[in-house]
């Protein structure tokens, strides 16, 4: 099934065209990874899915990308609303320096989500959900800023978590991380593949082949290969596929 | 422009120990053969005895290949080539060990010869070696065209075995007043068949470090 | 290279270094010494002044005992005032500035005129704030016209003070709002304003700090006598003229020759900075320490 379309995309910043018409589907409960040198345009495609490019200056964007059939760069679309099904996970941990509790919250609150009691049981589902309930269960008071890297990633998953979306983005959500913390973040990842559809960028290509299902390669703001993960790291079909993952250039 | 020269560099490494054991295990078949023919009970002791050899080189290759994967996590072409090479050396190890049986069988026969008879043996292990060599010049070459050529050839073999069966069971029916090796000679046209399939398998294996298709199948 | 200079052992000063050093040395010997007796004389000469009849009497001519309370009032109103003025309008204005002015150029004659207005001698905002406030808006010499002639003073500190503090906020805590689908506005509300916070607090202590050492504007605009204590309401009181510590200082060392009671409200002036220079690095620390 897919979740999200992306026809003919372009993006232009200023005289910089980022984008150049990517067309790309992302299949609903699946991992897509998105591979690529730097600048090849991987993480502008990331953001052009929840409009998180949509503040920078100078941007122009055309073509169209369908979450479930359904424009989100159309007129009547409420762009707090598409990022309650659309949650981003950043590059470096980024949590808020308030508790750990506030963290988990305070998408709920942005929601508008006053009842105390509801907050607490969705804070606390969010937290198992990333798998970091256990560690912080008995300091939910205290600083987010006082836990490991790690853990504050988990915490940033937990806190995307907690407004229930459908779509979940991940910027090289490991690339600050201890191996350790990085694997304890894939191991989550493939569990959340049961409810969510996840789209991670990552330089790790090892990291993509171990986690994701499907695999796309970009290169100079375009995207050229697109196919199951093992298809790509086993046998892919565009030489500069080939050249790029096998260390070739980059 | 690119950061791999040490990659490419033991690449070019296996690549030579692979076209190495291929040399081994051509000159095993080659003197196990003339073993057999001129009756030379020493040569084929040295083949017999050479075959530790082979199977020394596939545990170094398997070795190599295991720590390029271990240290350079291989993807695609790489990938394909040295889980191809893994597959290559086994086949390569098994041909050496056929010759060596055909070596040990050559010194078990006693008296007169029967290639007046049995006239397609030699034409047998020729065709046999030549696609041996062939199979590992087509793998470390990445030469499909070879290849192909090779797993057409196989048919060649496969008839000759079959001519070398019926002049055999010719021998048997007509009961001609010779030693009782005779089977024994079955034995090693089978073992050069053998080597023959062998070489065809490494054909394919040539065409899926290439392709990534295994017997005209996607494997991943 | 020779071997010796490639080691790293061996000491060998320069003389050029040695004499920058002793230099560098004296300068700050002496700013120091020059500080000390600076304060130190003011307090020698100003504690024993202090009394508790000064800080809490009116000065009464016909006894002749003077006190200051008047004017302790008379600066913390203008103090009170000029926060309520300023703190918004300076604040508002940064965030303005920083998060939602994307015209470089106005951003920029912004800049530039705050900083020009930090520049200028207060004399002249005295003179503005008579014409404009006292005059033209009729507000007579009074606390609220030294008020609103205080905030166009501190304003280019609060703005920038708390510009800096935006700026220092990291980019990813913005970003990971919004990607949460927070509007900008509950972003700066949630995320924004409480991590500039310390930086907003240090704004407003330095800003309270220049207006209870200002003296020749508010001489001008708030007037220059604190004889009695208040009879009405805050409301009725800022209407009306007074006169702050520092201005009283000015009165009664220089009109009246009453020196002793100038060096008293010199230390308690000194004393008040200081504070308030305290509470600054104190603030600071504790942001600080609760944000790691």
């Amino acid at each position: 099934m897919t979740k999200i379309v992306t026809e003919n995309l372009h993006l232009h910043y200023g005289e910089n065209h980022a984008l150049r018409g990517i067309n790309l589907n992302i299949l609903t409960n699946k991992i897509t990874a998105l591979i690529g040198p730097s600048g090849c345009g991987k993480s502008t495609y990331l953001k052009t899915l929840n409009r998180m490019n949509d503040n920078v200056p100078n941007v122009k964007i055309s073509g169209q990308v369908l979450l479930d059939s359904e424009d989100i760069y159309g007129g009547t679309v409420d762009v707090t609303k598409l990022r309650k099904k659309v949650g981003m996970v950043f590059q470096s941990p980024n949590p808020f320096p308030m508790s750990i509790y506030d963290n988990a919250a305070y998408g709920l609150r942005i929601h508008g989500v006053k009842k105390r009691l509801l907050i607490d049981e969705i804070v606390e589902r969010s937290l198992r959900g990333a798998a970091i309930w256990d560690e912080v269960k008995d300091r939910l008071k205290t600083p987010a800023l006082a836990l490991s890297g790690g853990q504050q990633q988990r915490l940033c998953i937990a806190r995307t978590l907690a407004v229930s979306p459908e779509v979940i983005l991940m910027d090289e959500p490991t690339s600050a991380l201890d191996p350790i913390s990085t694997m304890k973040i894939e191991e989550l990842m493939s569990e959340l593949t049961k409810q969510y559809t996840v789209v991670i960028v990552t330089h790790n290509m090892q990291q993509a082949a171990r986690i994701s299902d499907y695999t796309a390669f970009f290169l100079l703001g375009e995207m050229i290969e697109y196919d199951e993960t093992n298809r790509i790291f086993a046998a892919p079909k565009n030489p500069r596929t080939e050249n790029y993952i096998t260390g070739r250039f980059g | 422009m690119t950061a791999r020269n040490a990659f490419d560099a033991e690449l070019d490494a296996l690549n030579l120990e692979l076209v190495k054991m291929g040399g081994m295990i051509e000159e095993a078949i080659e003197n196990s053969v003339a073993a057999f023919k001129n009756q030379d009970n020493a040569l084929a002791q040295l083949v017999a005895d050479g075959d530790a050899k082979v199977d020394d080189m596939e545990k170094r290759i398997e070795t190599r290949c295991l720590s390029l994967i271990i240290r350079q996590q291989p993807v695609a072409k790489d990938l394909r080539l040295i889980s191809a090479a893994l597959k290559v050396i086994t086949d390569m190890e098994r041909i050496g060990d056929n010759a060596e049986d055909i070596a040990r069988l050559s010194m078990a026969i006693t008296g007169e010869h029967i290639f007046d008879v049995v006239k397609h043996i030699p034409q047998m292990s020729e065709c046999a070696l030549k696609m041996v060599h062939d199979a590992v010049t087509a793998f470390v070459n990445h030469d499909l065209t070879l290849a192909k050529t090779i797993i057409d050839t196989d048919d060649v073999v496969d008839n000759l075995f079959c001519d070398v069966k019926a002049e055999i069971s010719e021998v048997l029916k007509r009961g001609m007043d010779i030693h009782n090796n005779t089977v024994d000679f079955l034995m090693i046209a089978k073992y050069l068949e053998r080597i023959a399939d062998h070489a065809v398998n490494i054909c394919e294996w040539a065409e899926f470090s290439q392709t990534g298709k295994h017997k005209d199948k996607q494997i991943l | 290279m020779n071997r010796a200079m490639s080691g790293i052992t061996g000491k060998r000063k320069r003389p050029a270094d040695a004499l920058l050093y002793l230099v560098i040395g004296l300068f700050t010997a002496a700013v120091f010494a020059m500080t000390m007796y600076f304060a130190g004389y003011i307090f020698v000469k100003g504690c024993a002044g202090i009394t508790f009849a000064l800080l809490t009497t009116a000065p009464n001519p016909i006894i002749r005992t003077i006190g200051i309370l008047p004017a302790i009032i008379n600066t913390a109103y203008i103090i009170l005032l000029t926060l309520v003025f300023a703190v918004p309008i300076g604040v508002g204005g940064a965030v303005y500035i920083n998060e939602y002015a994307n015209k470089r150029k106005l951003i920029r004659v912004i800049e530039f005129t705050t900083e020009t207005l930090s520049g200028i001698p207060s004399i002249i905002f005295g003179v503005f704030g008579y014409v404009f406030f006292c005059v033209f808006l009729n507000l007579k010499v009074s606390l609220i016209a030294g008020a609103l002639t205080l905030t166009i003073m501190v304003l280019p500190t609060i703005i920038r003070t708390a510009q800096e503090a935006l700026k220092a906020v990291p980019l990813s805590y913005r970003e990971g709002a919004a990607g949460l689908g927070a509007s900008k506005w509950y972003m700066i509300r949630t995320i924004l304003l409480p991590n500039a916070s310390s930086g907003i607090i240090t704004a407003v202590i330095l800003s309270v700090g220049r207006i209870v050492g200002e003296s020749a504007a508010l001489l001008l605009v708030a007037g220059g006598s604190a004889m009695y204590l208040p009879k009405g309401s805050f409301f009725e009181q800022i209407k009306n003229s007074g006169s702050t510590l520092a201005v009283e200082l000015y009165r009664y060392a220089y009109s009246r020759g009453e020196n002793e009671v100038g060096f008293a409200i010199a230390a308690l002036l000194l004393i008040i900075v200081i504070g308030l220079n305290l509470s600054v690095k104190l603030i600071g620390k504790r942001l600080k320490g609760g944000a790691k």
